[in-house]
């Protein structure tokens, strides 16, 4: 240590520049927020809230509605989320437990390699390889299987050429997988080995101790982990818009059919669509998308804060 | 005497019975251990099922990547712009905006995200503004890329009337700022208060703390940060698709539209033309080695550094 002790300044520049970063991140969010609101307004004016439950989109007569579009969203996260989570999860297990330690190393980062790779690749994957495979192998099987079964037959209806929402609901469990999976592996990691060893030395088994040792410890960790591949599930725009088919219909609610998300429609009209109506309601879409996000963000936050507390409570 | 002998014959009956019991305890227990056993077996296979699935299909997709990929790779897709359909062509533009983009994007996003990722953990431990910039962090760091993409459109591109390679550059800035924003703040919190206690005890001033002892002891995990941040931008389509929009030729102009390998990559696929498809499938192979490369050089300049 060199330089003066005493000097106050730099201290003082420094400390204004982390604070100044800080200001610049919160005007981002609220800018954000603000343009959308603005960009939408003359849509929310005109729709209200009736947008959201309308089942119209049609550019030519400037009738606008979001019904398809955040349908298509949000049942494509779901089927996502119901792939990903238990497999996520198995892999953290295997990871965390089971893996010989030499193969710890490179199987995690094989997994966050596949959490690195670009969203378009997988979307042109999806629509150029993944596709047609899903498409003769399971589609159509599964078609011949329950085509006569009243409800499970309505969801498989619909030509099965590997395009729509079960494609894209699957391409992007593959997506987030990686993202939940190293998330779950490292609050696993976090567990001190402490009281895992405790738990295995009163006699549990591996499936025990992660039961009822690791995930209670680590639980706010897999939620927001879990979180995390919802909000990137949400959001997601190429893989979807290359297998989701981008057609606006809503009158089957078949799996196979070809429909739209709202990040699809963002990608594929946006840049098209001149100022006015068609712009506007884009942009409302594209704040319903923000707000479901923020939604998603804000429970989860809510939940391990709830969570946290039942913790201290009990120990 | 019979009553003697009732009395025995009793106690033997009530040990014939506590034996039998503790024999069907004996078996209960041995049971639920076999349960226990078997449930953790069956729990283990699906773990390792789970893992194989993860694996199956990055296997595949960097398989049908190489593959389709090389196939569409050739000299000229160093060395030429896009071409209109069916001609000989490249992608040398759109490599070069993606290069010029991510790079001044990282310029721009690293400093705040860093400087704010340091107030969050060394200056406003536990005050008010950092728990709202936590929360707010955390929202832009799920945001939607697209959804940024539309903020930057309506702040830059229709102020200035145009499409823009500046647009581009803030748009890829907004995604760099909370992932470094997060890893920054992780990662100084990890660093022992003790560490940075002895560097007071020795009169350091608080910046220099902070530059000095806890910054620079968390440094592997903020570069990492870093590079996963590019990594992250260097594969974005979406925030792209309508700030920077797309550009068939050779562009050094950022406050023209902009060629990035992304858009072009998607603009190419959707085509019916088939030199667009291949050369989507080369640029695709391209922005994969280039995003995995970043992420393996990430972990090896970590693990070197630590």
């Amino acid at each position: 240590m060199n330089t003066k002790i005493h000097s106050i300044l730099p201290d003082k520049l420094f400390a204004g520049a982390a604070l100044f970063a800080v200001l610049v991140t919160l005007s981002l969010l609220l800018g954000i927020v603000g343009s959308l609101i603005y960009g939408a307004w003359p849509a929310i004016e005109k729709y209200g809230l009736t947008f959201l439950t309308r089942s119209v989109w049609d550019p030519v007569q400037n009738d606008y509605g979001g019904l398809v579009m955040i349908y298509g969203t949000l049942a494509t996260s779901f089927i996502a989320l119901l792939i990903a989570v238990p497999v996520s999860f198995g892999i953290a297990l295997f990871l965390t437990e089971l893996s010989p330690s030499w193969l710890r190393r490179p199987l995690g980062t094989a997994v966050e390699l596949l959490a690195a790779v670009p969203s378009i690749v997988y979307g042109m994957w999806g629509l150029m390889v993944f596709g047609p495979i899903l498409a003769t192998y399971v589609q159509q099987p599964l078609q011949k299987l329950l085509m006569g079964v009243p409800y499970l037959g309505a969801l498989v209806s619909g030509p099965p050429v590997g395009i729509g929402i079960l494609s894209a609901g699957i391409i992007l469990a593959i997506m987030i997988i990686p993202f939940i999976a190293s998330v779950m592996r490292d609050v696993f990691e976090v567990t001190p080995p402490m009281l895992k060893e405790s738990a295995y030395a009163l006699g549990s088994t591996t499936w025990e101790v992660v039961t009822q040792v690791v995930l209670p410890y680590t639980k706010t960790g897999v939620v927001g982990g879990i979180m995390l591949g919802l909000g990137r599930a949400l959001g997601e725009t190429m893989a979807i818009t290359f297998v989701i088919g981008n057609m606006n219909q809503l009158d089957s609610l078949s799996l196979f059919q070809a429909a739209n998300s709202i990040t699809s429609a963002l990608a594929n009209e946006f840049a098209e669509a001149g100022e006015g109506l068609h712009q506007a309601a884009l942009i409302y879409l594209g704040l319903v998308l923000f707000f479901i996000t923020f939604v998603v963000l804000s429970l989860s936050k809510i939940l391990l804060s709830r969570l946290q507390k039942s913790e201290g409570s009990r120990s | 005497m019979s009553a003697v002998i009732q009395s025995s014959a009793a106690a033997a009956k009530t040990t014939g019975d506590t034996l039998v019991n503790a024999k069907m305890a004996k078996q209960a227990k041995l049971d639920k251990f076999a349960k226990r056993k078997l449930v953790n077996k069956i729990a283990l296979i699906l773990s390792l099922g789970a893992m194989v699935f993860g694996l199956f299909w990055l296997v595949w997709i960097l398989w049908e990547t190489v593959r389709l990929g090389v196939g569409g790779l050739a000299w000229a897709t160093f060395t030429q712009s896009t071409p209109p359909p069916n001609e000989i062509g490249g992608l040398a533009n759109a490599m070069y905006g993606s290069a010029v983009m991510v790079a001044l994007a990282t310029l721009v996003g690293t400093p705040i995200g860093v400087m704010a990722g340091i107030y969050l953990a060394e200056y406003g431990r536990g005050n008010m503004l950092s728990s709202i910039t936590r929360f707010a962090n955390d929202i832009l760091l799920s945001a939607p890329s697209i959804v940024i993409g539309l903020f930057i459109y309506a702040v830059v591109v229709s102020k200035f009337k145009s499409f823009s390679g500046w647009a581009g550059v803030l748009a890829l800035a907004l995604i760099v700022i909370p992932v470094v924003i997060r890893t920054t703040e992780n990662m100084l919190l990890l660093i022992p208060n003790a560490l940075r206690e002895a560097a007071y005890a020795l009169g350091s001033p608080k910046w220099r703390v902070i530059m000095g002892v806890t910054l620079k002891a968390a440094r592997a995990g903020v570069v990492t940060g870093i590079l996963l941040a590019i990594a992250r931008i260097a594969g974005e389509t979406a925030p792209l698709l309508f700030t920077s929009l797309s550009n068939q030729f050779w562009t050094s102009d950022l406050s023209n539209p902009m060629a990035s390998l992304p858009v072009t990559i998607f603009k190419f696929a959707m085509s019916p033309y088939e030199n667009w498809q291949k050369l989507a499938w080369a640029g695709v192979f391209i922005i994969t080695v280039t995003v995995l490369g970043l992420n393996i050089l990430a972990r090896v300049l970590t693990r070197e550094k630590i």
